[in-house]
């Protein structure tokens, strides 16, 4: 069965390497044939991992434990959940997790558009085909999964050792959410592949028009929802499983994953300005060209351990594979960049400072910078060893310092930014817009400096989450009204009719509002509190509103586990609220001992308890208790900008008709100037694909 | 061309604000990272930095005192006694002939006085050949 395994990758290898000979012959040739076996092998390579990953996962469910990846990811006593979650447990298993996402990406890439875009496909076959070339290389010759144990014997033929049993999945890794973060995450990095694909497909190609941009969106889209998704359930995870209280620290392998991220961000909204203006063109397809980049470097920064972190990955020398790959894609796109630059020459020069264009060039801006600092602090050990032979290394503080005031800025522009209508804004639509949103965000903050509020940045943030969500009711609000008054609907009818018309543009405000509730989680942890303690039974601490009263201690076993338990009573106001049970849990296969949080979440704050171990000293419990305000709401915006990242991929109900894009102006001005409401419905729409 | 200006100037004053942030976080937070045996050759300034240094804590050398605990790093057969005096718990890894990572400074009579303390048990998954200094498991301390 390894041999089934190996083979298929082998074989996957070979028809990517044919999707990429084929693709190139058939995009020079023109010859359609070739150009349809080209892509028939790009979805051949989707069947092929897919046996290859299905081969592995059987090696984990019958427990074979002569193949040395499930040796040393798995045992007996591991729940079923878990050994289908070891795949990506380690080094080969998450590199070949990889390249079967890649290539899932590739197949629905290549399967969608299969009777589309005949002048585009190829040039995209042949980059997807390359990126999973680099991949399967790394899976087939480099760190291949199905090694197994043991090794020739005296006669020189192979004999297996297997294990009694294996080594058992790192506990840190036996928590529900971490059999989900790995693959949204991944479905990130790998989904970022598709819109770089198709940016050098159309820079290569020169493909005429700006269609491909709308396929590049759409793509980095779904790429970015997955991203988000992975970072905050990374950050959950964290906080949830670590056991520190805080859920980010500006590890380098949590900035890995931000980067990209960031430079997905700035291209989702400097797009609109290509799509609109037609600006920016070579900015966005750089954009593209280095969040692909910055995903090979976050995949490199991890895997290679040339930046000691927390989080525990092999290493290896598989790091240099990383950079060859890096470099030779920075050469190629600059390559293709060079010849065709003429290709993305601007339509359209900026027209005044207070414009929608140049609220997203400051968001490109902005993300940037932030982009920059943070990759600048993870590098900067690397960075220094080289220059100055000694390592440096900066901290959370270095992090915090710069990338606060730029989020709140970026807030501002959330804000300030979708008011703003195309080319120029007159003073009176900024009056109009902007005056209750400011006033009643000025006026909170003043409230809430009154009731004792003094932390700057928390102040200067509920200042600017007022206002920004303020500003998001009034867009829905203006353009429900419209519709409600020709209509003769009732306003939340409208509402929905009004997003459905414009999925993009109102998704992307709800994707907004999203960010605004994480904000408000975020400026919460100005306002932690926590209290330590040793504790026998009997004895209660008081931390905010709550006292935590020790009942007893226990110990609980089972076979993949032994754990110490603390039973904790909370009161609230003198009266019983609940029990938290924190634990200490030693596992047995892999002697590791892990702290098993309890979290009391509420929309208001956390309670977060942790048992510490006991004392040296005294031989008492210890118990750690954490008043964490506001956490849910991170949790809680992530939903809401998943939920409005997934409406903005909707289709539009109905196709609104589109005027020119030139004469785009933002929907208050439409209202305004008592255009007709059916024409301010067109007016304010987006075009979608 | 005003309007070009304007954002010109405007995107200065951004950069110049963040880079300067920058320079102030990076100053007050930059730690260096020594290895045991380059701790003796520092001399001037550069002792009282704060640092970084990593090695194998000495079997039997963990002592808990009232406030804070004492144990020895051991690399390349140098050793360097520490003092953690840091709140938080030390982390659940951290025990005899674990790989230990500690911050913070030298005080005058050669000890190394530890803010925070990460550790990593010389685990089966993670025995590779090249460890970098410092890879540490989770276990903020």
């Amino acid at each position: 069965m390894d041999i089934f395994g190996s083979f298929a990758l082998i074989l996957a290898f070979l028809a990517a390497v044919y999707a990429f000979a084929a693709g190139i012959a058939g995009a020079i040739t023109r010859r359609p044939l070739l150009t349809r076996s080209a892509r028939h092998a790009g979805i051949a390579v989707f069947g092929l991992v897919t046996l290859a990953v299905a081969s592995l996962e059987y090696f984990f469910f019958i427990d074979n434990f002569s193949m040395a990846y499930v040796a040393a990811h798995s045992n007996r006593a591991l729940p079923a959940f878990y050994k289908f979650a070891a795949l990506w447990a380690g080094q080969e298993g998450s590199l070949l997790f990889w390249s079967w996402l890649l290539s899932t990406y590739v197949f629905l890439a290549l399967f969608v558009n299969r009777n589309k875009h005949p002048e585009l496909m190829p040039y995209a076959g042949v980059v997807m085909a390359g990126v999973e070339i680099f991949f399967l290389t790394l899976n087939n010759f480099v760190a291949s999964p199905f090694g197994v144990l043991g090794g020739p014997d005296a006669s020189g033929t192979l004999r297996l050792a297997a294990l009694g049993d294996g080594h058992g999945l790192n506990p840190l890794l036996q928590y529900p959410e971490m059999v989900i973060h790995p693959p949204m995450l991944y479905l990130g990095y790998t989904g970022f592949t598709i819109p770089f694909a198709f940016a050098l497909a159309a820079l290569l190609g020169r493909y005429p028009g700006e269609k491909w941009i709308h396929i590049t969106r759409r793509w980095t889209m779904i790429a970015w929802c997955f991203q988000s998704i992975g970072i905050l359930l990374g950050a959950h995870w964290a906080y949830a499983v670590l056991g520190w209280g805080g859920y980010w620290a500006w590890d380098p392998v949590e900035n890995a994953s931000l980067l990209p991220w960031i430079t997905g961000t700035a291209f989702l909204h400097s797009v609109m300005m290509q799509e609109k203006r037609g600006m920016l063109k070579v900015w966005n397809v750089w954009l593209v060209f280095t969040t692909f980049m910055l995903c090979i470097l976050g995949t490199l920064l991890t895997r290679s351990g040339v930046i000691s972190s927390v989080h525990a990955f092999a290493q290896s020398s598989i790091g240099n594979w990383f950079v060859g790959f890096l470099a030779l894609a920075f050469i190629v796109c600059f390559w293709s960049y060079w010849l065709n630059r003429d290709y993305l020459r601007s339509d359209n020069a900026l027209d005044s400072l207070v414009s929608r264009e140049s609220s997203f060039l400051f968001n490109n801006l902005i993300l940037l910078a932030a982009c920059f600092a943070v990759l600048w602090g993870t590098l900067f050990p690397v960075l220094s060893e080289w220059v100055v032979g000694n390592k440096i290394s900066v901290g959370p503080p270095f992090f915090n310092k710069v990338n606060v005031p730029i989020a709140l800025f970026l807030l501002l522009l959330t804000g300030v930014g979708p008011l703003l209508a195309w080319r120029k804004t007159s003073f009176d639509a900024l009056r109009r817009n902007f005056a209750w949103p400011v006033i009643i965000g000025v006026l909170s903050g003043i409230v809430a400096f009154i009731f004792g509020f003094r932390e700057i940045y928390s102040l200067i943030c509920l200042i600017l989450c007022v206002f920004v969500t303020l500003s998001i009711a009034s867009e829905f609000y203006r353009g429900a009204r419209v519709i409600a008054a020709r209509d003769g609907s009732n306003i939340l009818t409208a509402i929905g009719d009004l997003t459905m018309r414009n999925t993009r543009r109102y998704g992307g405000y709800i994707v907004h509002f999203g960010m605004v509730l994480i904000f408000i989680g975020i400026a919460g942890s100005a306002f932690n509190k926590d209290v330590q303690m040793e504790m026998a039974p009997g004895q209660s601490l008081a931390i905010g509103p709550y006292t935590i009263l020790c009942q007893n201690f226990d110990r609980v076993a089972n076979n993949n586990f032994e754990s110490e338990r603390a039973t904790l009573e909370i009161f609230r106001n003198g009266r019983s609220e609940m029990m938290l049970y924190p634990e200490r849990r030693f596992f047995l296969a892999s002697e590791v001992t892990e702290t098993m949080v309890a979290v009391q979440s509420k929309p208001l704050h956390d309670l977060y308890v942790v048992y510490a171990g006991r004392s040296p000293e005294t031989g008492k419990p210890v118990i750690h208790a954490y008043l964490n305000p506001l956490v849910k709401w991170i949790w809680f915006g992530g939903i809401v900008v998943v939920l409005g990242t997934g409406l903005a991929l909707l289709p539009n109900r109905r196709a609104a008709l589109v005027l020119k894009p030139a004469t785009e102006q933002s929907w208050g001005d439409a209202v305004a100037k008592g255009a007709s409401p059916i024409g301010a419905v067109a007016r304010s729409s987006d075009g979608h694909d | 061309m005003k309007a070009r200006a304007k954002f010109l100037i405007g995107s200065g004053i951004i950069i110049v604000t963040l880079v300067s942030l920058a320079y102030v976080g990076f100053t007050q937070n930059k730690t260096y990272y020594h290895t045991i045996s380059e701790l003796g050759m520092l001399h001037g300034a550069a002792l009282h930095q704060r640092m970084r240094v990593s090695g194998n804590v000495r079997a039997g050398s963990i002592e808990h005192l009232s406030g804070r605990v004492d144990f020895v790093l051991e690399e390349q057969g140098r050793s360097l006694p520490i003092s953690y005096t840091g709140r938080d718990p030390l982390p659940d890894t951290f025990k005899d002939g674990a790989q230990a990572l500690v911050e913070g400074r030298l005080t005058p009579d050669g000890r190394f006085n530890a803010e925070q303390v990460q550790a990593k048990c010389a685990s089966k998954y993670e025995a590779t050949p090249n460890q970098t200094p410092g890879a540490a498991q989770p276990g903020r301390t």
